[in-house]
């Protein structure tokens, strides 16, 4: 491995080095009661529609956490961060605008 | 002649890294943002046959519901003990860091076994595929039966999306394995396929799938020997990039799959 390599390595670890710990506990905390919270949810019979919506939000919520603070990318550099979320994300938009309007489309076809 | 000597002047210093972190790290957010438009298309293909499916199954009752809570759980505090291990590994405490990649594991098999149990429930209960072998006897009074035969959709986007999350925190517990343990831990895995192939009956489809571990043994003990190394704290925090991602997948696939199919009386 050439010497550009170590160094950057042993400039990431020196950084991790300055991540509380206790942010870690945090963080696993709340994702423990947003979980709790989507469980509690689920016992209240909401319309389906209104619980998609906030389960969605809720999951949303606990996948940033996770990539922000146990993946690391908050501490990563501005390019990183965009060039990773604008790539998956315009997919994953790709993905909703083709095919849920056609799974409705199917429905008020009444195909089955 | 050496190169050295042909280009005297020019320094050993490259160019800094474009996105300011090294190439392993770049390499596996790559494979990451790919695989997870992979996970996408399945949990896409999951909400499509849902929304165009009137009489879509509820099939998970409250034990169903609790014991994916419980396996959630165990993946976000599998979670918590993998960032103390990329940390211990920055610390340079490789006893603590093979600790927390150990507890790791342990939270990992522990989601493993339960996701097993949820199956063999399912499987019993009449919920199947064609690809699976019939189960002697359970099929004609279950539960399910009526499910797997006028919603197929349902089994064949259940089994396969979380099939695929199973496969990659299979093979998440196993590359914590090698980080932390080396070429010891080949022969651990050996055993462990044995077991898995051994205690599961012929018409389960563990009993074909624990062959994925014998795979992976020879695969690990290729690499291993092709190149043996001491793995530093690049390449605990790259192994636990892989890890994290195989929890926030299972953030999406519990909502969707589970929380939002259950039946609750």
């Amino acid at each position: 491995m050439d010497a550009t390599q170590l160094a950057i390595e042993e400039r990431v670890a020196e950084e991790q080095r300055h991540h509380k710990k206790a942010l870690f506990f945090w963080v696993w905390g709340g994702l423990l009661v947003m979980t709790a919270i989507e469980v509690y949810l689920t016992y209240q019979n909401l319309a389906p529609k209104r619980m998609l919506t906030l389960l969605m939000g809720l999951s949303v919520i606990k996948a940033a956490l996770i990539i922000g603070f146990f993946m690391h990318l908050r501490y990563e550099v501005s390019r990183m961060k965009w060039l990773t979320m604008c790539s998956v994300v315009g997919c994953l938009i790709l993905m909703t605008i083709f095919f849920f309007p056609d799974a409705f489309r199917i429905l008020s076809l009444g195909v089955r | 002649m050496a190169e050295s000597a042909l280009v005297p002047d020019i320094p050993s210093v490259y160019e800094p890294s474009l996105f300011g972190t090294y190439s392993k790290k770049i390499g596996m957010w790559l494979f990451l943002l790919s695989d997870s438009l992979t996970f996408g298309a399945l949990l896409y293909a999951y909400s499509y046959g849902r929304i165009s499916t009137p009489e879509w199954p509820t099939p998970f009752h409250s034990a169903s519901i609790v014991n994916a809570t419980i396996m959630t759980a165990f993946l976000l505090t599998s979670s918590l003990t993998m960032v103390l291990a990329v940390r211990a590994a920055a610390d340079g405490n490789s006893k603590l860091q093979r600790l927390f990649l150990l507890a790791t594991m342990a939270c990992g098999v522990g989601f493993l076994i339960l996701h097993a149990r949820e199956w063999n429930n399912l499987i019993s209960e009449g919920l199947t595929l064609s690809a699976f072998p019939a189960a002697p006897g359970h099929k004609a009074a279950g539960e399910f039966v009526d499910v797997a035969k006028n919603v197929p959709q349902f089994p064949a986007t259940f089994f396969g999306l979380t099939g695929m999350h199973m496969l990659h925190v299979t093979l998440g517990v196993i590359y914590l394995g090698v980080i932390a343990l080396r070429r010891k831990f080949i022969p651990v895995l050996l055993v462990c396929w044995l077991a898995a192939w051994l205690a599961t009956p012929a018409y389960s489809p563990f009993h074909y799938g624990a062959h994925v571990l014998l795979v992976a043994a020879i695969a690990c003990s290729i690499i291993l020997w092709l190149k043996p190394k001491v793995y530093d704290s690049s390449d605990v925090e790259v192994a636990g990039l892989y890890w994290h991602f195989v929890d926030l997948v299972w953030m999406f696939i519990f909502p969707l799959v589970y929380l939002m199919s259950a039946k609750i009386l």
